[in-house]
């Protein structure tokens, strides 16, 4: 098997400086399986696959539902992100397919599409905040709420959770996203004794 | 910037939308019945009002959904949002 290297590797070593810094806790969480899936919500298909996966398909717009290791994202009407762990993918698109059972359904894997980054911590919601316009504030944004929208004009799928965000960035923007989030966490970075500020 | 209201997501920044022109134009009946000019109004002619304007927009950085909005043109003002499929409403 070829070598797979995520499109933030590069970054492990700076991410992990900034959050041991006072920063904000930043982590890629490399290959999760991404499942694409677009059915009528009020087809039976939608009904069985709920079943096949253990939660219904969350339809409430902006909202995510977690059923074993399997994360549900709302992304519009009749679509849905299935988020799963590393090596999932052909297991579920097995079971997604059984359960549409020939009726009008997509199942698209879309795992290399997209990375995985972490902002998590007390200062997420803050570094978030210098290139999204969203209000991430918990009462509106807190734990099972998701949005597709753009943090400094790049697209991503956001999704809250308890201690902070995970947030999935297209791998061709993924190295200019890192950039951006260490440049945002900088100001609530301590650098460590000796070393000047950064200026 | 606007702040715009998909009708799905809720409100959103202007950058995330791309517009899509005047809504309810359909689509002839029968295409290839028309004169070369009425081709030409259906594709080209498109009213201009200053005031209230039924249009279309869609989500591209969010749900990517196409909706229909009530927008007056010389204010900015959206007065409605409505999803495809769905009556253009009455404004007073
Ligand atoms: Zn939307």
């Amino acid at each position: 098997m070829a070598e797979r290297r995520s499109p933030a590797a590069a970054f492990a070593a700076r991410f992990e400086a900034a959050s041991a810094g006072g920063g904000p806790r930043l982590a890629e969480i490399p290959f999760l399986t991404q499942i694409d899936l677009r059915v009528d919500p009020k087809s039976p298909a939608a009904e069985r696959i709920g079943t096949a996966i253990g939660v219904p398909l969350p339809l409430e717009p902006g909202t995510a539902v977690r059923g074993g290791d399997l994360t549900v994202l709302w992304l519009g009407p009749d679509e849905w992100l299935l988020l799963g762990p590393d090596g999932a993918a052909p297991g579920l698109v097995e079971r997604l397919t059984e359960a549409a059972a020939g009726e009008p359904v997509s199942v698209v894997d879309v795992s290399a599409q997209r990375t995985t980054l972490v902002v998590a911590g007390e200062r997420a919601r803050d570094v978030l905040a210098h290139g999204c316009a969203l209000d991430l504030h918990p009462r509106v944004f807190g734990p099972g709420r998701c949005a597709q929208t753009t943090l400094a004009r790049a697209g991503v799928v956001l999704v809250a959770g308890e201690d902070g965000f995970r947030m999935l960035v297209r791998s061709s923007f993924a190295a200019y996203v890192a950039e951006w989030l260490l440049d945002a966490s900088l100001e609530y970075v301590t650098p460590p004794a000796g070393e000047a500020a950064p200026a | 910037m606007l702040l715009i209201p998909c009708p799905w997501c809720g409100p959103r920044d202007e950058a995330e939308f791309h517009y899509g022109g005047q809504a309810h134009v359909a689509y002839p009946e029968d295409p290839a019945a028309l004169s070369d000019e009425e081709w030409a109004r259906y594709l080209f002619f498109r009213d201009n009002p200053k005031g209230l304007f039924a249009e279309r927009w869609s989500h591209t950085a969010g749900c990517r959904r196409w909706f229909n909005a009530v927008r007056d043109t010389a204010t900015n003002e959206i007065h409605a949002v409505y999803r495809v499929g769905e009556p253009r409403p009455v404004i007073a």
